[in-house]
């Protein structure tokens, strides 16, 4: 297969991979794991005049709690690293389950979670989990850095907010009363299957109260979004079934699905009314599991 | 720092080292190699296969510091310093490995075009977990699509491999 010529960089630490990105402009391509730049490079939706490696930017692959400020994951982190992580199994189970419903083996030890929140796409697994969660990411720069909620980042279908020059350094998940959080996907196959719909969701419960939820899709719109109307519908109410029901209601119906060759739009509204409803049951009952 | 060559026509080629099968080997590549490419073509190492070409198929699988990754989609500069195994580093002094002779007695091979790649991540699992389950087995070789023999052989050659035994069990 045909690949692109391109001038290719490895700088050895962030300092000089944003001095080499604010150099080079526009013309630069961040590559990363590669899963999706070198598919895009083969398949002529993209051809950089320049590619900028991260490969040695180890201080980027580490995944650790700072005290104060909650979990820390840096960019490069693998999909099957996440997977692997006791950390991340002991706090939030539901993220490693994530990251294990994504792709082979073989794609999960390339992929990182940076690439997959910066690629974009509305389908991408782990965006939905990781706002469920209530995570930011901070973007670097030769000129600086400023830090965000990552439900703030996307813009629409593989657009995002992260500017040319910038850099995804990394990713926090705050310490938090949530009780709970999960992420159920439909793909057409158990495995290598891109989400027809997915579904994340945290809870806080007290009681048979439910003090506060997030609830995240993806594949359902061209961004991966909040569904903020079920959610209001189920603030500080006491948990029926009932209750679970008409907010997967309330999902499918604020959720914008379009129509491609994996699932009609009416098909995926269904799923989101369904996955919705189990989501919110499976995070309340089995806590981040 | 890596180092590289410009020749007269202004062709940038780097010089990496990729220590493939316990072997270092010293190659000039242009930054566009890609991996599978630098193995079959520059190494001999044609027992990498390939595909898809775009990570769906898993024939291009080789080991990357002993983990299962698609060479296809993988620059062969990435992997400078790196240390790769393909399948022809997996028999040993002349003889198979277990998973292969595995293979082979169970009839798991037809033909043989996804076989090293499967031979591969199977190995990498049995490395890393020595005894799965069968899911387990199902769940490593999902990167790697049979279209000859189905997935029944080569999971129960991979499970009789992992309970010390190559050859079918008696039916
Ligand atoms: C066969 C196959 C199956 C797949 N299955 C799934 C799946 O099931 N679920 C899923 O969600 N995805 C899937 N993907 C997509 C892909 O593997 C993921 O999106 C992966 O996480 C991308 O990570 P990467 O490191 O390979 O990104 P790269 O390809 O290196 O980069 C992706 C994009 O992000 C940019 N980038 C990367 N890192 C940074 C950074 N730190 N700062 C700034 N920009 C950055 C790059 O410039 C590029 O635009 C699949 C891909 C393939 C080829
Ligand atoms: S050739 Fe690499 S995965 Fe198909
Ligand atoms: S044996 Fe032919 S593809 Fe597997």
């Amino acid at each position: 297969m045909y690949m692109p010529d391109f001038e290719y960089h490895t700088p050895e630490t962030l300092t000089e991979a944003c001095a080499l990105l604010d150099e080079l402009g526009e013309q630069a391509t961040v590559l990363a794991g590669g899963t999706d730049v070198l598919h895009k490079m083969k398949v002529g939706k993209l051809a950089p005049g320049h590619l900028v490696s991260l490969k040695n930017l180890d201080d980027l692959r580490t995944i650790s709690h700072e005290p104060g400020r909650g979990i820390v994951m840096g960019a490069l982190t693998s999909h099957n690293a996440i997977y692997t992580s006791r950390l991340l199994q002991k706090r939030y189970l539901s993220l490693p389950m994530a990251a294990h419903t994504m792709a082979s083996n073989q794609i999960c030890n390339m992929g990182t979670v940076g690439g997959n929140i910066v690629n974009g796409v509305p389908s991408a697994d782990l965006p939905p989990i990781l706002i469920a969660l209530n995570a930011s990411i901070r973007l670097v720069s030769s000129k600086g850095e400023r830090t965000m909620p990552l439900e703030d980042f996307f813009h629409g279908s593989a657009e995002t907010v992260i500017a040319p020059g910038e850099l995804l350094a990394d990713i926090t998940i705050p310490d938090q009363p949530t009780t709970g959080s999960t992420y159920m996907k439909f793909g057409l196959r158990r495995s290598g299957a891109l989400a027809v719909v997915g579904v994340a969701v945290s809870v806080t419960v007290k009681g048979d109260i439910l003090e506060d939820v997030r609830i995240v899709l993806a594949s359902a719109a061209p961004t991966v979004m909040r569904a903020r109307k079920a959610e209001d519908r189920l603030r500080g109410k006491k948990i029926s079934d009932e209750l679970l029901a008409e907010a997967g209601e309330e999902a499918a119906a604020e959720s914008r699905p379009r129509d491609s060759i994996r699932g009609s739009a009416e098909y995926r509204r269904n799923l989101v009314g369904v996955l919705t409803k189990r989501a919110l049951r499976k995070a309340i009952d089995e806590g981040h599991s | 720092m890596l180092q590289s060559i410009t020749d007269k026509d202004g062709v940038k080629r780097y010089l990496i080292t990729l220590k493939v099968n316990g072997d270092a080997k010293t190659v000039l590549v242009k930054g566009n190699a890609i991996l599978t490419n630098v193995l079959r073509d520059h190494l001999d190492l044609t027992g990498t296969k390939k595909g898809c070409e775009l990570g769906d198929c898993g024939s291009c699988t080789v080991l990357l510091d002993g983990k299962p990754v698609d060479s296809c989609l993988m620059l062969a500069v990435e992997a400078d310093g790196r240390e790769i195994t393909t399948i022809e580093g997996v028999a040993a002094n002349g003889a198979l490995d277990a998973i292969q002779e595995s293979m082979i007695n169970h009839a798991a091979v037809q033909c043989g075009y996804c076989t090293p790649g499967m031979v591969l991540s199977a190995k990498a699992l049995l490395t890393r977990n020595p005894h799965p389950t069968e899911p387990e087995v199902r769940e490593a070789i999902a990167g790697n699509l049979c279209r000859c023999t189905g997935y029944v052989h080569i999971v129960e050659a991979v499970l009789a491999a992992s309970q010390g035994r190559t050859a079918p069990a008696e039916h």
